[in-house]
């Protein structure tokens, strides 16, 4: 019995080609209204976005406590929010306007504007020894330098000098927490988190290279 | 990396569309976004409890089902029924409704409009259907089925392409 000709009961799906299309403007609004009330019902656990930089997209992420992340392009931002849905929290949307303090400063310190960040930042992602490193960063001061081995020294532990290249290395928060000031004591640049170019970019423009 | 939940923002990204038909479609132009927007919050509450690897849409389509059936009774509460595009202020979005379609599927009984969207649109199996509608995977066949046969004569036919 031959068939084929037949015409074809319309699928059941096609029925509903009539609803309206899911446009970017629905899924906009859709999500800023997510973003809102997940805010007012305190569920936004990781709130995330990403900015231009001179040095390439970097993605910001804040808890409530503050600012938690800032990563590198090189460090691949799906991953890294990946490992902050598992360390942190899966509560994790994409709400830029959570972290428009956070992108001005870095715009205004990006611009040569700015010599230091006024925002609170959120360790939670560093622990021990790292975090303690990563808290004395804080004192090389804009446009200073200081070697891997003076740090391990500031954060009590002089023979450190290794894991204190781990901590810079596995710095949550470059740019804000100033790891690239933290370079070799031959006064070779040593390595970075975002790369060495990105790491020579921010000492040039700090004028300290 | 194995079990371990993606971020939210993903669950939103890939589902949102699918469960924003699947309110549309049973719950019509008005109510649909309150609806999806309730889901997602709730699921967000929920989430961090989910276990990796669990079937996100069919979770998300249950939440929704609760509240379509929350909007439903508060529906059937309001002094007017709401069988034609209201004169309040509506969204953009319900003016590019087809307003056949959705007199075609408010006029089914909820349990043949949801097993209907369940199935056709978020591709959930009849056993999952009937999880949420009750009855057992033969009646939630029956109950798509009927659906689609109305919708046939009502909007399928003489309504647009």
């Amino acid at each position: 019995m031959m068939t084929t000709h037949e015409p074809r009961e319309p699928e059941p799906s096609d029925l509903f080609v009539a609803l309206p299309a899911i446009d970017e403007s629905t899924t906009r609004r859709l999500h800023d209204r997510l973003v809102r009330e997940a805010q007012t019902a305190g569920l936004l656990d990781v709130a995330y976005r990403t900015i231009d930089s001179p040095v390439g997209p970097l993605l910001l992420a804040a808890t409530a406590k503050g600012l938690v992340r800032v990563a590198y392009g090189c460090e691949d931002h799906e991953k890294v929010l990946e490992r902050m849905a598992r360390d942190l929290s899966p509560r994790i949307l994409h709400a830029p306007a959570r972290l428009d303090a956070a992108a001005k400063e870095i715009d205004e310190y990006f611009a040569g504007l700015r010599q230091g960040f006024d925002l609170s930042v959120d360790f939670s992602l560093a622990r021990g020894f790292r975090r303690l490193v990563l808290t004395r960063l804080r004192a090389i001061g804009y446009g200073q330098t200081a070697s891997y081995a003076a740090i391990a020294v500031a954060a009590g532990n002089p023979k450190a000098v290794r894991a204190v290249g781990t901590a810079c290395a596995t710095n949550p928060l470059p740019v804000v927490v100033p790891c690239h000031r933290v370079v070799r004591s031959d006064g070779t640049i040593g390595e970075y988190v975002g790369g060495v170019d990105a790491k020579r970019a921010l000492l040039t423009l700090e004028g300290a290279a | 990396m194995s079990a371990t939940l993606p971020p939210f923002e993903e669950i939103v990204t890939t589902h949102g569309p699918t469960v924003l038909r699947v309110c549309r479609a049973v719950l019509g132009p008005m109510d649909a976004d309150d609806a999806w927007s309730e889901t997602f919050l709730s699921a967000l509450r929920a989430y961090p409890t989910l276990r990796p690897g669990s079937n996100v849409e069919a979770w998300l389509v249950t939440i929704a089902h609760r509240k379509a059936i929350d909007q439903t009774r508060a529906r059937a509460r309001r002094p007017l029924a709401v069988d034609q595009l209201p004169e309040r202020p509506v969204p953009s979005e319900a003016a590019r409704w087809d307003r056949d379609l959705w007199s075609a599927l408010q006029a089914l009984p909820l349990k043949q409009r949801a097993a209907v969207a369940y199935h056709y649109l978020a591709g959930m199996s009849y056993a999952d259907v009937a999880a949420l509608t009750g009855g057992n995977e033969d009646a939630a066949r029956r109950a798509a089925a009927d659906g689609i046969a109305t919708l046939r004569k009502t909007y399928g036919e003489g309504g647009p392409r």
